[in-house]
């Protein structure tokens, strides 16, 4: 009953911001009706005091002269900003209307509906008789559109995965777009030789334009059904890299056959200096992005004092990336997209997390507004426009667009398999050649068309067609067609729960070994790469070097976030308790009486296990999902557990006797180079300059391991000053230091750790309620005393390998951590 | 790359590693650059989204080793190669790496870490905390082991034993699951 009222509630909400969006659209069409009249009695006014000089007579005149007007109406001022800001509040509501019918978002992918809601907008404005704003100028486009769509795509790139992929993606992108462009261009040629078509003035150049404008893909919603089924990682970044590096390319391809329609003849020599031309801009683009990377690299590095302008230059490089690249007419795409790769890594090192959140929320949204209005502007104009509808034209554009993709996919693939350790099969090939959907670039490039096309008009009525059939055809079927040609074989229902869990663990085993693998199969460039960047690259870029600016300060980071969760949030300690409770019901179970499950039981079991399992190939999706920030919730679960389990069986262990050879082996685990973004607070790391930094970070004392979420059994301080000695021993074990300074160091700790060794709030509720945590403290004060607390072998075996000895691991975080809020200006 | 024309010249028993298990060095040199040993660490670093990735990392190391070499690297891996279909057991030639059991064997053990050759309530319990979000209670984890160990455990015992876990999975395509396809 709820629900339904719940429902019911969200559809009112829904039905009323529609109609809000609809009214906000008539009233900008009628604004414009009523423009006119308001000025016109100004200039009235105005007009009036002249006649007056010249004598004339004029009638009421000293009514006219003196008064003030009380209520004036001046739109023409505010026009052009007004119209703005109403089509972005527009798009923004009708953004929201759909993420209320959350399944709606499922089987429709977000361009479509933006394209819908363009449409109705468009059909109203028709209706009213009123022309949309003319303010998709081929300037405006490309200068102040297409940048942040551009830089979003560079920044949020996965680095990783897009560099271990580089050349597959390269080779797709620039030769699957030549390809295209070429193909389609002179099979639209041939058929406008027929005179029957009436198509014979289009000449080669502009069939060659023309193509190269309908080969831009925008695979965005194929990306979104990717995810969502779990497709492979190496095709979802060869989609994904296509999509980002084909804008660059068409948009040179573009400018180069412009410029080719232009003249009236081509020799050979022309197609030579095409050639040439192309590897000038695209590598010239490369090297105006590094230039201007590293620019913006070096300077974050001195602004820790004025943390509030920090975004600001994040910003301005890159744009000047992108114009300076314009200046000189090369790609000024790939210069922005390299820029900010470039300049991620090092910036978010640099910069206070404040900042950084700020800088990806505003590149995040920067690109949704100029997607959107694109989008927008392509639904108002398909109604509002002069069309030239064509349909032999327009039909074999689109046969041969489908079939272009396709043979080009194909032959790629079979070139390109023998080079790739993962190959590509059928299944992946259609999926690729399939989510080539035509996006916003295609629509804003043939608008931007310049008169001298004389059949612009097709053009972009052919244009418009492509892309609504891709998005709304291909967009809305690619994902029954990828769920069923990748069809699972059993219901899920007639597994036992065995089954489930166990194909689940083989899943992420074998997620795992493919990263393995994939990993060390490119070892030997990625530490050259790795040496390269620490000797010279991090010193000069970089603000701090030591140890704090990496995995501590990651930590650190962790740390603070898990302290103001630990207020807010009830997700509860699940460290220490639940492994109580399992040696609880240890003694327990022998005595219980087998309990008999009913099938809605067990099906029960079969959501909870469906739902919560967590899913693999995480990694990938956390990147790119172009309408909202990362999600890396399941990361941070998984990484904080990890925390936590090793925290506890830090405690168990450190109460036990340690052979010597664990000692060695505790030092080992550690790991959580954080893959996703921790709720964006966190750069994001992937290197593996983990390595060195650990041993730094040995040296110095810290042992980069934290999660302060655990319950620290601070009641005897005696005790702790006892397992002094085997934590230092253990650590002088590994290391040949003065022990002095590590044991300033953990009396540094102590000491911390003893001021701030209250227990987490007990309100945090426990799925087990407060009684577990009075047992945890009995539990762990008795320990204290030194007594030989049993536990349960098995429970803790899983850890046993993990450092007992380094306790004070846990809590070595401390005064790093209070130093570090010293130093936050937040 | 460099390290695609290590040859087995380069490996240390490179012969008996083929022979052991059917991976070329050549092809799997492609692999590594390995000097020196791995650590955990290295390993850790990879995995570290994987829910259950350090018993993965685990599962490479011996008892009492600190870093692997590339023969065990291999050897290990070695189980990930798609399963023969013409193999049959005639008892002479110890059985491949790749074959299912020894697929099933290698992931039983990921479960049960302290060797005891049985995966008990709490080592399951472990690794469904640690493959499942946070949304679950602890009484549907309880439910939910409890329900797995009902289903598979026909002795008795508590725990569920190889042959159980064998048993098990018997419908299940192992060879599909638990194959990395580059690895012929």
């Amino acid at each position: 009953m709820e629900r339904f009222t719940l429902l019911r509630m969200r559809t009112n909400s829904g039905v009323i911001c529609m109609i809000f969006v609809l009214f906000l659209c008539c009233t900008t069409g009628k604004c414009k009706l009523q423009e006119t009249k308001p000025t016109n009695s100004v200039s009235l006014d105005t007009v009036k005091p002249y006649p007056n000089d010249i004598g004339e007579p004029q009638p009421y005149p000293e009514e006219e002269k003196g008064k003030l007007p009380v209520f004036t109406m001046n739109y023409s001022r505010i026009q052009i900003p007004f119209e703005f800001t109403l089509w972005i509040l527009l798009a923004s509501f009708s953004k929201i209307g759909f993420h209320i019918y959350h399944k709606i978002t499922i089987w429709i992918p977000e361009s479509c509906l933006l394209i819908g809601i363009g449409l109705i907008v468009g059909g109203i404005m028709y209706s009213v008789k009123e022309e949309p704003p003319a303010v998709l100028s081929s300037d405006v486009f490309f200068l102040y559109m297409l940048p942040p769509i551009v830089l979003e795509n560079g920044y949020f790139m996965p680095t990783r995965p897009f560099f271990e992929n580089v050349g597959t993606v390269l080779w797709y992108t620039v030769v699957g777009t030549l390809w295209n462009s070429i193909g389609i261009g002179l099979s639209l040629f041939a058929i406008c030789q027929f005179e029957v078509f009436d198509l014979q003035d289009i000449n080669l150049q502009e069939n060659l334009l023309f193509a190269s404008i309908i080969s831009a893909v925008d695979p965005v919603a194929a990306l979104n059904v990717f995810e969502d089924v779990g497709i492979n990682e190496q095709i979802y970044i060869v989609i994904f890299g296509e999509g980002l590096f084909s804008d660059a390319v068409t948009v040179v391809l573009y400018s180069m056959f412009a410029f080719l329609a232009n003249m009236p003849a081509i020799d050979s020599e022309d197609v030579f200096l095409g050639v040439a031309r192309f590897f000038v801009v695209g590598i010239g683009g490369v090297l105006f992005g590094l230039l201007f990377g590293f620019m913006a690299a070096f300077t974050s590095r001195f602004t820790n004092r004025v943390r509030e302008i920090e975004p600001l230059f994040i910003f301005m490089f890159s744009y000047l990336a992108y114009l300076v690249a314009e200046l000189f007419a090369i790609s000024s795409v790939m210069a922005i997209i390299i820029c900010a790769i470039t300049m991620k890594y090092y910036v978010e090192e640099n910069v206070s997390q404040r900042s950084c959140t700020t800088i990806r929320h505003v590149v995040k949204m920067l690109a949704t507004i100029s997607e959107t209005l694109i989008f927008f502007f392509l639904g108002v104009v398909t109604i509002t426009t002069v069309h030239e509808w064509n349909w032999a034209y327009i039909l074999f554009t689109l046969l041969f667009a489908f079939l272009w993709r396709g043979l080009g996919i194909l032959v790629l693939t079979q070139i390109i398999n023998p080079f790739r350790t993962i190959q590509f099969n059928l299944k992946d090939q259609f999926g690729l050649a399939y989510g080539g959907l035509r996006g916003a670039i295609c629509f804003a490039l043939v608008f931007t068309l310049g008169d001298t096309i004389n059949r612009r008009n097709l053009f972009v009525t052919a244009s418009v067609a492509i892309i609504i059939f891709t998005v709304f055809i291909q967009g809305i079927s690619i994902r029954p067609i990828i769920e069923y040609i990748k069809i699972r074989k059993t219901n899920k229902d007639l597994n036992t729960i065995n089954v489930t869990i166990h194909t689940r663990t083989m899943e992420h085993l074998l997620c795992g070994i493919d990263d393995l693998c994939g990993q060390w199969g490119h070892y030997y460039w990625k530490d050259k790469f790795k040496r390269f960047n620490d000797r010279f690259l991090r010193r000069i870029l970089l603000r701090d070097r030591k140890a704090e600016s990496s995995i501590v300060s990651m930590y650190k980071k962790l740390e603070l976030q898990n302290a103001i969760e630990l207020l807010d949030t009830t997700m509860g300690d699940i460290s220490a308790a639940p492994s109580l409770l399992s040696l609880q019901d240890e003694k327990k179970e022998a005595s219980r009486p087998k309990k008999k499950f009913k099938a809605t039981d067990i099906k029960k079991m079969h959501d909870i296990l469906s739902k919560n399992m967590y899913r693999i190939r995480q990694r990938t999706t956390a990147f790119t999902s172009k309408h909202s920030l990362p999600d890396d919730s399941q990361t941070r679960e998984i990484l904080i557990r990890r925390h936590a389990s090793i925290r506890r069986s830090l405690r168990a262990e450190s109460f036990r006797e340690q052979p010597a050879q664990n000692i060695s082996k505790s030092l080992r685990y550690y790991s959580l180079q954080p893959g996703g973004n921790l709720d964006s607070a966190l750069p994001l790391r992937r290197r593996s300059h983990a390595i060195p930094e650990v041993d730094r970070l040995r040296s110095s004392g810290v042992s980069p391991r934290s999660s302060s979420r655990s319950l620290i059994p601070m009641s005897k301080l005696n005790t702790i000053e006892e397992r002094r000695s085997p934590v230092e021993a253990s650590v002088d074990s590994t290391h040949p230091l003065e022990p002095s300074s590590t044991e300033d160091h953990l009396d540094e700790v102590f000491t911390g750790s003893r001021v701030r060794g209250r227990r987490a709030p007990v309100p945090a509720a426990r799925r087990r309620g407060p009684n577990r945590v009075d047992e945890d403290e009995d539990e762990n004060v008795s320990e204290g005393q030194g007594e030989e607390r049993h536990l349960p072998p098995r429970g803790w075996a899983p850890e046993n390998r993990d450092l007992g000895a380094n306790e004070a691991g846990n809590s070595l975080l401390r005064p790093s951590s209070l130093r570090s809020q010293r130093s936050w200006k937040t | 790359m460099g390290s695609s024309r290590s040859s087995l010249r380069g490996v240390p028993d490179g012969q008996q590693l083929l022979q052991e298990t059917g991976c070329e060095p050549e092809r799997s040199g492609r692999l590594g650059w390995f000097c020196l040993g791995l650590r955990s660490e290295d390993l850790e670093a990879e995995l570290s989204e994987n829910p259950i990735g350090d018993r993965i990392v685990g599962a490479f190391f011996q008892p009492g080793q600190e870093t692997v070499d590339f023969p065990s690297f291999v050897r290990v891996l070695a189980h990930f190669r798609p399963t023969e279909k013409n193999w049959t057991r005639d008892g002479v030639q110890p059985e491949p790496a790749n074959s299912r059991n020894r697929k099933l064997k290698f992931a039983f053990q990921l479960y049960d870490q302290d060797r005891d050759g049985k995966i008990s309530r709490t080592e399951l319990l472990q690794v469904l905390r640690e493959m499942l979000g946070l949304q679950v209670t602890e009484e549907q984890l309880q439910s939910i082991a409890e329900r797995a160990i009902q289903e598979a455990d026909l002795d008795r015992d508590d725990a569920i034993c190889f042959d159980e876990f064998r048993k098990s999975l018997e419908k299940v395509d192992i060879d599909h699951k638990m194959s990395v396809r580059f690895l012929e």
